[in-house]
């Protein structure tokens, strides 16, 4: 939802990043106000997975110029798991496998590692056992998942599932998406649609990565973007992935490289 | 490697301080006279020099092995101390007359040895350089008939003992190390479980090594009678020095009809700095002979230490019903290499051994397991069950499974499992995505991962095992 006036949750300005020494990221502009709901689409390779594993942190990229103000501070200098308690969350595209560590066991340390940070005692057990059961209710998942290693075997609904289960638990500020729907079928699709419509309020914000407009006819956006050649060239409404989907992505292409030369 | 995964698994050993004591030293290098000498030392009876003499006779015909998967260079045997032992004034009556030096050493390693401070429910023998300097509980122990004392002691005082048992189980040609020990071995613990007893409290050795040339060679034996059973645990460190210490010692089990023995090891030998400079070369032969039927042999170890670990705790199951456990997790990081797992022979019929080894290896180590499991032509019925599972941290470490698998027995079933893992960056990501730090995340990884071998564990040790691991893999700079 629109609102010109709430918090500024993400301000990205020019930013630059490098991955083996290749430029991917050149010049990316974002603003995200709390309460918002953006889509960020594009072909492969434009930039987009590069783009959130940088606001996360990822190890492999390396920032070579711009901001990334997350709530007023600059969290290119925050560690990984710093910006992640902070409040930036990223689903992954392919969440990773943790044999021998259960779910629950993850989970609790996650929650846990959220409340230090903001100074709070860790929780009791079986308090976070109740929580956990109101919060598997979201992505409709059984209990039993908590008790198998972390995604170990997981089937790729699922896992997506597992990743929304987290961001219900953690409650971010900024939850980032990264083509959470590619590889689920339409009843799988539904069921990670609905739970991120329920955790959406008027304080967070939610970026989409996405190829399709399939997922934006469960998450409604505010915003999308078209992401190429590691920039944010246009954005539009949801009219605008519509036109994406009916159209391709050539013709946008096409207008912006003519402006360019304009 | 990142640099990050790499200071993850960097921690300083804690446990490299000296401890500055007068010793008795005999002058370096070995012969016959040598050999003489230690026996004369510790004033043995002529069974033991005979013991002694053949067994350096037989390892100057024996050759050093070359096949484990480690290199190092060649041990010059004539360059090392046979005997050294802190110098006792009087002969000690009670903890009271232990040198205080010794004792505030034991208590730094969290070992007190002293009445008011010692353990409760753990009967420690606490070995220094080689020679046993204090056995706590022996007179509660000696109500139930519980023998625990030092080896030395018991070839005085249980002579017919110790001439049965010793080199029963791991015959004095063994292999070349086995043989040198049984040449010149200075001392370590014996344990005697008399039939129908169980032991009222755990029994523990601790070994430290002090002197930086001398060799370390400990022999322990323990035998448990019918329908006995006993928990034993050791613990071991060594302060730093930059030369490389031979430590070959020999452990033998005798469990007769119905007798348990539980064995666990947590080995935190010093294991050299980051350039491989310094650290124990732990050259160690351990064997349960499960002799009765329905006896049981559980080996549990946790290897962290060491520059160089070479060693099979084995079961040798003759008796009907038998049973040998093998679990095992060996960490190596730096430059440490190790070869260790296990042999189970089964001979008796309706054996059964299992064998869980879980192998951890960081920086540029080396880390291999080596296991035979062989059923014998008589052994129907036997079985078998074996998971060897390995980790690698970072990408410069190296793990290896050499898993020889012999069976002379077509009603025998033989399991075999194993699986090779890593921890790598975008596994610690993920965990830092969800605000956890990259040294909870490697210490709960690496804990899953062993879960199955520390739940085996007394609980004195699990928790020590927890903490020692997380040290190893901690980093302490932040």
């Amino acid at each position: 939802m629109i609102n010109e006036h709430s918090e500024i949750i993400l301000s990205v300005k020019n930013l630059h990043a490098n991955v083996d020494g290749t430029e991917i990221l050149k010049g990316l502009n974002l603003e995200v106000r709390a309460g918002e709901i953006h889509a960020i689409m594009g072909l492969n390779g434009s930039g987009k997975s590069t783009f959130s594993k940088v606001l996360a942190g990822h190890p492999d990229y390396e920032v070579t110029a711009g901001d990334v103000v997350f709530k007023s501070e600059n969290i290119l200098n925050l560690e990984p798991h710093e910006r992640a308690t902070a409040g930036v969350f990223l689903a992954f595209q392919y969440p990773l496998e943790i044999p021998g560590v259960s779910n629950r066991d993850f989970l609790r340390v996650a929650y846990n590692a959220h409340r230090k940070a903001r100074g709070e005692e860790e929780i009791d057990v079986f308090d976070f056992d109740d929580l956990l059961d109101e919060r598997l209710s979201v992505v409709k998942m059984d209990a039993s998942f908590l008790d198998r290693s972390v995604n170990e075997g997981f089937s790729g609904g699922e896992k997506k599932r597992n990743e929304i289960l987290q961001m219900a638990l953690l409650e971010p500020a900024l939850a980032i998406l990264d083509e959470t729907d590619s590889g689920l079928d339409i009843d799988a699709l539904k069921i990670v649609a609905n739970g991120v419509n329920q955790l959406i309020t008027p304080d967070n914000a939610v970026v989409l990565i996405t190829h399709y407009q399939r997922l934006l006819d469960y998450i409604v956006p505010d915003y999308v973007h078209v992401m190429a050649e590691g920039r944010i060239i246009t954005t539009g409404g949801k009219e605008l992935a519509l036109e994406l989907e009916s159209r391709g992505y050539e013709w946008i292409l096409a207008e912006h490289r003519a402006e360019a030369v304009a | 490697m990142s640099a990050s995964v790499q200071s993850l698994v960097s921690q300083p050993y804690k446990y490299g301080f000296t401890t500055d004591i007068e010793a008795d030293v005999i002058p370096r290098g070995l012969s016959e006279d040598v050999v003489r000498l230690i026996s004369a030392k510790k004033n043995e009876p002529e069974f033991m020099l005979e013991f002694r003499l053949k067994a350096y006779r037989k390892w100057l015909t024996m050759a050093e092995p070359v096949w484990p998967n480690v290199s190092y260079p060649p041990i010059d045997y004539q360059n090392i101390i046979y005997y050294s032992a802190p110098k006792v004034k009087e002969k000690k009556g009670s903890l009271d007359e232990v040198d205080p030096t010794l004792l505030e050493t034991f208590e730094k390693l969290g070992i007190p040895l002293s009445e008011q401070k010692r353990l409760a429910n753990v009967a420690v023998d606490a070995i220094f350089d080689s020679v046993s300097v204090a056995t706590t509980f022996k007179e509660k122990l000696a109500e139930v008939g519980v023998i625990f004392c030092s080896i030395s002691e018991a070839i005085h005082e249980h002579p017919d003992l110790v001439e049965k048992y010793l080199g029963s189980v791991v015959p004095i040609g063994d292999n070349y190390f086995a043989a040198l020990n049984s040449a010149v071995f200075s001392d370590g613990s014996f344990v005697y479980i008399p039939k129908d007893t169980v032991c009222p409290m755990d029994l523990s050795t601790y070994f430290r090594i002090n002197n930086g040339d001398s060799g370390q060679f400990e022999r322990t034996l323990i035998v448990a009678e019918s329908s006995s059973s006993v928990t034993y645990l050791e613990g071991c460190t060594a302060p730093m020095y930059d030369s490389n210490q031979l430590h070959a010692a020999i452990v033998e089990l005798v469990a007769l009809d119905d007798a348990t023995i539980n064995y666990s090891t947590v080995q935190n030998w010093y294991a050299g700095d980051e350039n491989g400079k310094g650290g124990i070369y732990n050259f160690v032969t351990k064997r349960g002979l499960c002799a009765g039927k329905r006896s049981k042999i559980s080996w549990t170890q946790v290897e962290t230490g060491s520059a160089i670990t070479w060693k099979y705790p084995s079961c040798v199951l003759v008796g009907e019903g038998s049973v040998g456990e093998f679990y095992s997790v060996a960490l190596t990081n730096n430059l440490q290499q190790a070869d260790t797992g296990t042999k189970m022979v089964h001979v008796g019929k309706n054996t059964k051994s299992t064998i869980v080894s879980k192998g951890i290896s960081a920086a540029k180590s080396k880390n291999s397991y080596r296991g035979l499991v062989k059923i014998g032509p008589k052994a129907d019925g036997a079985r078998n069950y074996s998971q060897c599972d390995s980790m690698l941290i970072g990408d410069t470490s190296s793990a290896n499974t050499f898993p020889y698998i012999q069976v002379q027995n077509s009603t025998a079933q033989v399991e075999h499992e194993a699986s090779t893992s890593k921890i790598g960056e975008d596994q610690l990501f993920y965990f830092a995505q969800r605000g956890i730090s990259p040294e909870d995340a490697v210490s709960m990884i690496i804990s899953g991962f062993c879960r199955d071998v520390f739940n085996k564990l007394p609980m004195e040790f699990a928790a020590e095992a927890d903490k020692l691991l997380a040290l190893k893999l901690e980093n302490s700079v932040g």
